[in-house]
């Protein structure tokens, strides 16, 4: 295979408030190919908004800071470039897509300015090509009346439509890499399953990568190629979505897997769901950051902090018992006791 | 938009009429007979009666209301009875010299208040927004009588580089004029300037953090654009409205600045009828600013669509195109 696109290593991001430092990001690893799709997956404050946004260099400083680690894309790293440098890579070779689209485009301008000042600041080409372009772009991403539709505001379009004239800003420079931030959360089901399907289909059009991330399994099976698995600003679980899909090694991906809702669920089994909550990134995590919650935590999981490492060629995973060779054995019902007290 | 604006101008008759009702029954209830005051303590009781008699004070109060009702509705406000000439000759004259006023003062406020309001959100809790914050709040507490006098005693009686008072015609130069207006505009700019800074200042902050100055920097626009067109934009909002009030009020004529620097204004017009209970004076300078006030706000509603597009001006329309 060839040079990775993009691989981030060891990445460290912090957050400051006060005296308080969160650490919201810790040694986040992972690369991904060219016209590969990544799926980023995790319970609500693991830390992928921040990964991905680290990326681009978003992160609001302050209070976030990126501490450590590298972002290489195609060969160069981001974290040492100038602002300059940075602002060109910015909507032009990579883009990013963001959860509610109802307030991420700028009510007070058109989606056509929106569309065409994105082209503009990144192609020599006049007001009228622009605009051409423009109308182009919301063509390809299946809005009707492109010629008119350009002329109105954000307001006057629905959460799909305006979904994709996101997309459209997003894609108007050809980026190499898309970054889509939970880009289906606020839309209503049906119209989450057709702005999915323009993504897929765009990007075996447009041969670009994907990283998506979602709270939703089902999306990634669906969608991507490879998978990572973050839980408390650690990537815990990371592999080829076939693999992970049979063969999850991680206690918390088997939780994140159990609470999924499916379709040959019968409404007979209660959801599980994960007991406890996340731990506290402000303090030093002792041990796994997982033990509290862990139906299968003994001992060494208080006591040592459990590496990424790879037991089998592209199938990282970071638990003490899951890289030796006292393999777990998964219990079916390991996430229904209790749960519902 | 036009439907909008038909509505919105049948809507101040209703407003206006109130107004009219209330200056007409307030400058009657002042204390003190009209005719008596303005032909001072020396007339005679039959003086007194024949000139009340001309000003129409002995018909029933409901006569002389439909009386001013209707010389209202035909922009007839009758003579003023000190200065002996059409009330509306007086407005004609002072009315623009308060507009000149006006708009020095507000020019210096936006000029100055708005980028420093933008400037202390971009660097918010720095020396430079505590600065900021610091003087626009002395700014709005700033006692205006003082801060003219002040400015008066060390720029012109000490320094003399301004004129104190008075108003320069263009004729004598557009030097002599400019150096009038500056002392008066300075200190009626003080207020407002503060006042735009807070409020350019806190909807920056308020904007900054949305997500589409997120989208806006994504796409690789330089911080300059996204501040200035994303974010400056949409902060706008709230700006219009203090600035719509802000100009209403300097446009009624600034009674303190015109006062204290003798500008021949609407305010110094006001001053002079009420110390000299030229009643019918009063009555309709205070109705004129009242119509300067509605037709602002209408132009400053008007603006509001036009920044910002989601404002719907046909409130009956439903979601129209
Ligand atoms: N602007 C910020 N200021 C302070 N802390 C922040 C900020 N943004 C993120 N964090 C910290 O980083 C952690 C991870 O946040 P992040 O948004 O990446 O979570 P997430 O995995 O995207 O969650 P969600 O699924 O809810 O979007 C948060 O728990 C929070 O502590
Ligand atoms: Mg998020």
């Amino acid at each position: 295979m060839s040079e990775p696109i993009l691989s981030v290593k060891d990445l460290q991001i912090e957050f400051k408030s006060g005296s308080i430092v969160t650490k919201a990001v810790n040694g986040v690893t992972f690369s991904l190919n060219e016209n590969e799709s990544l799926g980023i997956v995790g319970e609500s404050g693991s830390g992928k908004s921040v990964t991905a946004t680290s990326i681009l260099r978003l992160i609001p400083n302050p209070p976030g800071k990126i501490t450590g680690g590298e972002i290489i894309f195609k060969g160069k790293n981001l974290l040492t470039l100038s602002n300059r440098e940075i602002r060109e890579i910015r909507g032009n070779e990579i883009s990013m897509i963001f959860q509610d689209p109802s307030t991420s485009l700028n009510p007070v301008f058109t989606v056509g300015n929106q569309i065409i000042e994105s082209i503009r600041t990144h192609k020599a080409v006049s007001k009228k090509e622009a605009r051409e372009l423009a109308i182009k772009m919301l063509e390809l991403v299946g809005i009707p009346a492109p010629e008119k539709r350009i002329d109105m505001y954000p307001h006057e379009f629905s959460g799909g439509m305006r979904q994709r004239v996101m997309i459209a800003i997003a894609l108007s420079c050809d980026p190499k890499l898309l970054i889509a931030d939970e880009p289906t959360t606020a839309l209503d089901v049906t119209v989450q399953a057709q702005i999915l399907n323009l993504m897929k289909e765009l990007q075996a059009k447009l041969n670009m990568s994907i990283i998506m991330i979602t709270h939703d399994l089902g999306v990634v099976w669906e969608t991507c190629d490879k998978i990572i698995v973050m839980y408390a600003g650690r990537v815990v679980e990371s592999g080829t979505v076939a693999e992970l899909y049979k063969n999850s090694l991680h206690p918390y991906t088997w939780g994140l897997l159990d609470s999924q809702i499916t379709e040959s669920q019968n409404n007979l089994k209660p959801l599980a769901t994960i007991p406890g909550s996340p731990p506290d990134l402000s303090f030093e995590v002792k041990g796994c950051p997982f033990v509290e919650r862990c139906p299968y935590a003994q001992t060494v999981c208080f006591e040592k902090t459990p590496q990424l490492m790879e037991p089998t060629k592209g199938h990282a995973v970071a638990c003490h018992f899951q890289t030796s060779d006292q393999k777990l054995e998964r219990k079916e019902d390991a996430y229904f006791d209790g749960s519902t007290t | 938009m036009k439907g909008f604006l038909y509505k919105r101008i049948l809507q101040l008759i209703p407003t206006l009429l109130i107004v009219a009702i209330i200056v007409f029954f307030i400058t009657r209830m002042l204390p003190g007979d009209p005719a008596a005051v303005m032909l001072g303590p020396q007339a005679s009781a039959e003086d007194i009666a024949a000139y009340s008699e001309k000003l129409g004070l002995n018909e029933p109060l409901h006569k002389q209301f439909f009386d001013y009702l209707i010389n209202l509705a035909t922009f007839d406000f009758g003579n003023s009875l000190t200065y002996n000439r059409p009330i509306m000759d007086l407005i004609i004259e002072r009315f623009p010299n308060t507009i000149i006023l006006a708009v020095s003062a507000l020019l210096l406020a936006v000029m100055i208040g708005v980028p420093a309001g933008i400037i202390a959100a971009r660097k918010q809790n720095t020396i430079i927004d505590y600065s900021v914050t610091t003087l626009s709040l002395i700014g709005v507490s700033m006692p205006i009588f003082w801060l003219g006098v002040m400015l008066v005693l060390y720029f012109s009686v000490n320094l003399g580089w301004f004129p104190a008072t008075g108003m320069g015609s263009l004729e004598e130069g557009f030097g002599s004029f400019i150096r009038h207006l500056i002392l008066p505009s300075v200190a009626l700019a003080t207020i407002p300037t503060a006042e735009f800074a807070r409020i350019i200042r806190s909807s920056m902050l308020e904007t900054i953090s949305q997500d589409y100055i997120k989208t806006a920097r994504s796409k690789g626009l330089k911080e300059f654009k996204v501040i200035n067109k994303h974010a400056f934009k949409n902060a706008l909002t709230p700006l219009l409205t203090v600035i719509g009030l802000q100009f209403s009020g300097l446009l009624g004529g600034a009674v303190l600045t015109e006062t204290i620097f003798s500008w021949p204004g609407m305010g110094l017009l006001i001053v002079d009828a009420i110390e000299k209970r030229d009643f019918v004076v009063v009555q309709s300078t205070v109705i004129f600013i009242a119509v300067i006030y509605v037709v602002i706000n209408l132009i400053v509603d008007i603006l509001y669509k036009v920044v910002n597009p989601k404002v719907n001006l046909d409130s009956n329309s439903g979601g129209g195109k």
